[in-house]
C-alpha cells in the first residue's frame, strides 16, 4: 500500500499530479476522494462511524461461479461468503453493482447458481459483463438476464441520490493484439448521455476492464477508455470502479479516481510478478484474505466517495 | 485397423487412446493424402508456438492446458472456436497456403500465427 503525498488542504490540488496507488488485498484501507484525489483515512471502522453517509453503495466482481480450479474450488461457496458479509453491514446498502465476470463459462446453470447466491443479499444488482459472461455460442444469456433494458450491447445508466451512474461494455468484438474496447456506438451514447448534466454532478462509471492501463503486456486496460474518461472532463468526481485483474488498484488523474476490486472467487497475481495473469494459487488460509467486497460512500454536499475494500476475512 | 477397434474400447480413455488415433491416422489414410497433424498447446496466456509453419492439408489441434478459458479465433473470422476449458482441444484443417494469423477473442493480446506451405513443397 501507498499513500497519496498529498497535504490536508483540498483546494490545493496539482491537478495535473498523477498518483498512483495500490493497495494490497488484506489491508482494508479506507479511501476518501476529495477534490479527485485519495487519502487514507484509517482503518475501515473508525472512519465509519467518523462518517455517517447518504448513499451507500457496493461492489462486488469477478464472481466466476462454475470456477473449480486448485486456485479455488469452490467459487460459489466465497461467493456465498462475500454475500454474508454483505448482509451483515451495519448500514444497509443501496444497491449492488457487479462488474463482471459473474459465471466462468456462460453456462446457463453457472448463471442460475450466481443468481441465487447473490439474491441472498436482498438487494437490486446492476450489473455489466465479463469476457467469461459472453461465452455462450449465442452469446445472449447475459443479455437475457441483464441486460434487456440497456443499449447496445449492454451499456446503461441511472442515477441515485444524486449521483450519475454509467455502466459500461469493453469485452465484446474484441480485436487480434488490442485491449479492452468499448467502440464508436457506446462513446457516442456516453456523450450524449452526459451532455445535460451539470458539472457538479458525481459521476460513478463501472465497466469490466480497467479503463485505464494497468498492465499491456496482460491486455489489463482498455484501448478506447481515455476517449471516455475525456468525455467527463467537465464533471468536478468522476470514479471509476473495475474488475477483471482480481486485485486492488488505485490510481487518481486531475477530477477522476480508478478503482480495481477484488474477486470474490480467485486472485490474480500482481503485473509481471508471474508468467501469466492466470489464477494465482496461494496457501488455504490466506485465500479469504484476497478475496472480497467493496463498499463505497458517497457523502452529499462533499463530493467525495470513500471506497473501501473489505477482504472476506481480514 | 478392425482388429484394432474392440482392444480400443476395452481400454481407459487418455493416452492409449490418442496413440491409438494417431497410429490409425497415419496407417489408413486414404492414398497417403493427409498431411501428418500438428499441436499448438494453450499455456501461461500464450499459445505456443506462436507462430506453426505446416503443409497444406494439415490438420492443427490447439489444447487449452491453462485453468482459464480461451478461444481460438482466425483475426479473418475463417474459423473460431467455442470457448476451451481447461484440456478442451479445437482442430481446424488448413488446406490452402497462405499466412493464417489468429487470437483469442476473450484475451486479444494472445496471438499467433499458423503458415501454410503447399503440400509438396519440398523445403521442410
Ligand atoms: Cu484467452
Amino acid at each position: 500500500m501507498s499513500e497519496s503525498k498529498k497535504t490536508d488542504d483540498d483546494r490545493g490540488v496539482n491537478r495535473r499530479k498523477v498518483l498512483e496507488c495500490m493497495t494490497w488485498a488484506g489491508t482494508g484501507v479506507l479511501w476518501t476522494i476529495s477534490g479527485g484525489v485519495p487519502r487514507s483515512l484509517g482503518i475501515i471502522d473508525q472512519a465509519l462511524a467518523a462518517e455517517p453517509s447518504k448513499l451507500t453503495f457496493l461492489q462486488i466482481s469477478d464472481s466466476h461461479v462454475g470456477f473449480d480450479k486448485p486456485a479455488n474450488p469452490n467459487a460459489i461457496g466465497t461467493l456465498q461468503e462475500a454475500i454474508g458479509k454483505i448482509k451483515s453491514l451495519p448500514a444497509r446498502p443501496s444497491f449492488m453493482i457487479h462488474t463482471g465476470d459473474i459465471t466462468h463459462l456462460s453456462k446457463p446453470a453457472e448463471f442460475d447458481n450466481a443468481d441465487r447466491a447473490i439474491s441472498e443479499a436482498g438487494l437490486d444488482v446492476h450489473y455489466v459483463p465479463g469476457e467469461h459472461d459472453l461465452i455462450d455460442e449465442e452469446v445472449k444469456f447475459y443479455r437475457e438476464r441483464y441486460g434487456k433494458n440497456a443499449k447496445g450491447s449492454g451499456w446503461y445508466s441511472f442515477d441515485a441520490d444524486g449521483v450519475h451512474f454509467i455502466g459500461l461494455v469493453n469485452v465484446m468484438n474484441l480485436e487480434a493484439g488490442k485491449l479492452g474496447k468499448l467502440g464508436e456506438e457506446q462513446l457516442k451514447w456516453l456523450q450524449d448521455d452526459v451532455a445535460g448534466r451539470t458539472a457538479s454532478t458525481p459521476v460513478v462509471v463501472f465497466a469490466h476492464i480497467p479503463l485505464w492501463t494497468v498492465y499491456e503486456q496482460w491486455g489489463w486496460g482498455t484501448d478506447d477508455g481515455a476517449r471516455a474518461i475525456s468525455l467527463l472532463k467537465k464533471f468536478g468526481s468522476v470514479t471509476v470502479l473495475n474488475g477483471h485483474i482480481h486485485q486492488v488498484m488505485q490510481k487518481v488523474e486531475g477530477n477522476v479516481a480508478f478503482h480495481t476490486a477484488l474477486s470474490t472467487a480467485f486472485p490474480q497475481p500482481a503485473p509481471g510478478t508471474a508468467p501469466s495473469p492466470g489464477p494465482l494459487k496461494v496457501p488455504d488460509d490466506k485465500l479469504r484474505s484476497l478475496l472480497g467486497i467493496t463498499d463505497v460512500n458517497f457523502v452529499r454536499g462533499q463530493q467525495r466517495l470513500a471506497i473501501i475494500d473489505k477482504p472476506l476475512q481480514g | 485397423m478392425q482388429s484394432l477397434r474392440p482392444e480400443r474400447r476395452s481400454r481407459p480413455l487418455g493416452a492409449v487412446l490418442l496413440v491409438a488415433a494417431f497410429v490409425a491416422a497415419t496407417l489408413f489414410l486414404p492414398g497417403g493424402a493427409r498431411a501428418e497433424d500438428a499441436a499448438v498447446q494453450i499455456d501461461d496466456f500464450a499459445f505456443s508456438p506462436p507462430s506453426l509453419t505446416v503443409k497444406a492439408g494439415t490438420t492443427v489441434t490447439w489444447r487449452n492446458k491453462d485453468d482459464i478459458p480461451h478461444t481460438v479465433a482466425s483475426s479473418t473470422r475463417m474459423f473460431k472456436s467455442k470457448a476451451l476449458d481447461t484440456d478442451d482441444s479445437y482442430s481446424f484443417t488448413f488446406n490452402e497456403p497462405g499466412s493464417y494469423g489468429y487470437f483469442c477473442s476473450l484475451h486479444p493480446h494472445m496471438t499467433g500465427k499458423i503458415v501454410v506451405e503447399p503440400a509438396n513443397h519440398a523445403a521442410q
